[in-house]
């Protein structure tokens, strides 16, 4: 259960593969329901960005384990046009498709840690972090 | 016992009663419960885990579907999740907002504060009400020498890009050199000011005014701005006070007309802007007319009691809704 593993995004099917990644895996680590739930909203909401904004890009899960505090980290990777103004998507009322996304600073307080690096035509990394109470 | 447990423990009370006898009480009582939720800041998905754990404890043999049930409305509710918890954060920064601009609304206060000079000839009466929290209005008094200087001035626009615009006003006002207190050139020099620092679609309407005591004479110019009245006494009429010239900060190279009026004992020079013309009632704009049949009412008052009562009148008639910033001035010549 060590190692990280990882989904491919290029189409909506793979967006419940890796949900269904997650939870397997938050189960095992023992996550209550809701934080399952909230951990599979987090996973749609950046495997969708990958599909909707990059094309394609991958998931990775893996558990994680410091000086004996659980979690779960996602890792949402992508080599898409990258974002160009950072500060804009995190800030909340703006998100570009213009529906109901929660966008990524939902996906921020879903979570625990978040952190994002993206460099225009290159790419983008994301990776939030839920820990085990 | 944790917040959570404590919370978890009445719910089970209150729904275990509610099951028991199916009371409005309870359902009173489970409405209040939502409140104390809300001051937890306790999210909808969290309820749902709540009640599925309350389920689990009450009815063990719950049947698998339901309990299946439950897990799917659970997922169903994480978008309620997002939406609250984007709401809370987005309150907060309205709060946040809202205290910085409480303290650039009285910072504004504090910088644009005209004391009203004192002058054995004239009885000066001042009110200056922002429709906002920010005044986009501004009027300064300055006694240089024994003359008495007077603006008005207007931002065409509201808030706080025009209180900023005032600020800078008020600056390139104070840095004017004496010499060029004339209206007219003063006005000049101000559009250039204008026209240079500020966005080409903020304008800038003002009147200027000088009273000199010795001559009795009010000289006076005029950019955009709502003309105000001249009261003579003797014939006891109010005659408006235009002044002809083009709003501040269009064109570089405006010029501005000289005009000026000699003022008898008991005269009035009103000043006004268009805050206080455009006031609206039910029945529509009121007119200039219906404004100088206000002053006369009040006008064997002090100048400083005309002004406050003109102003509650009006404020009373658009039902103390102010629509745009008001200010109003009068002078009067005593002796």
């Amino acid at each position: 259960m060590d190692i990280q593993s990882c989904v491919e995004v290029r189409n909506e099917w793979d967006i419940v593969s890796a949900r269904q990644l997650g939870r397997n895996m938050a189960k095992e680590l023992g996550f209550g329901n809701v934080d399952q739930a909230r951990i599979t909203t987090a996973i749609s909401e950046l495997a969708r960005n990958i599909y909707l904004y990059a094309g394609r890009g991958k998931i990775c899960i893996e558990p994680i384990d410091q000086l004996g505090r659980k979690g779960l980290r996602i890792v949402a990777l992508d080599n898409g046009p990258g974002i160009r103004e950072i500060r804009k998507v995190m800030e909340d009322g703006y998100t570009t498709s213009g529906g109901l996304g929660a966008g990524l600073p939902g996906v921020k307080r879903l979570m625990d840690e978040f952190s994002i690096e993206s460099t225009v035509d290159v790419g983008t990394e994301i990776s939030a972090t839920k820990w085990l109470r | 016992m944790t917040a959570k447990d404590a919370l978890t423990e009445r719910y089970q009370d209150l729904l275990s009663v509610y099951l028991k006898a199916k009371t409005e009480t309870t359902l009173y009582k489970g409405q209040q419960f939502s409140r104390k939720l809300l001051e937890q800041q306790i999210s909808p998905e969290d309820l749902v885990s709540l009640h599925i754990q309350v389920m689990d404890e009450l009815f063990p043999n719950m049947s698998e579907e339901m309990r299946d049930s439950f897990d799917f409305l659970l997922e169903a509710m994480i978008g309620y999740g997002f939406a609250y918890r984007e709401h809370q954060s987005l309150r907060d920064k309205q709060q946040q907002l809202e205290s910085e601009i409480e303290v650039a609304a009285s910072m504004q206060q504090t910088l644009l504060l005209s004391d009203v000079p004192e002058f054995d000839e004239l009885d000066i009466g001042v009110v200056s009400v922002p429709a906002k929290k920010m005044n986009g209005d501004y009027y300064n008094f300055v006694k240089s020498g024994s003359s008495l200087s007077v603006a008005v001035a207007d931002i065409i626009g509201k808030g706080i890009p025009a209180a900023l615009c005032m600020s800078m006003i008020k600056y390139a006002m104070d840095s004017l050199p004496e010499e060029q207190m004339k209206p007219h050139l003063l006005l000049e020099n101000l559009n250039r000011v204008v026209e240079q620092n500020v966005n080409s679609n903020m304008f800038i309407t003002m009147f200027h005014g000088v009273y000199e005591p010795e001559s009795h004479k009010f000289f006076y110019a005029g950019a955009g701005h709502e003309p105000g009245f001249i009261y003579h006494a003797k014939e006891d009429q109010f005659h408006d006070l235009i002044a002809k010239g083009l709003v501040l900060g269009v064109s570089r190279t405006t010029t501005y007309h000289p005009y000026e009026r000699v003022v008898e004992v008991g005269d009035m020079v009103i000043l006004l802007s268009d805050g206080v013309t455009e006031c609206r009632t039910s029945k529509g704009f009121i007119e200039r007319e219906e404004i100088v049949s206000l002053i006369r009412k009040y006008m064997d008052l002090p100048a400083q009691n005309v002004v406050e009562n003109v102003f509650q009148e009006l404020d009373r008639l658009q039902g103390f809704e102010l629509r745009d910033d008001f200010t109003l001035i009068i002078l009067k010549r005593m002796v």
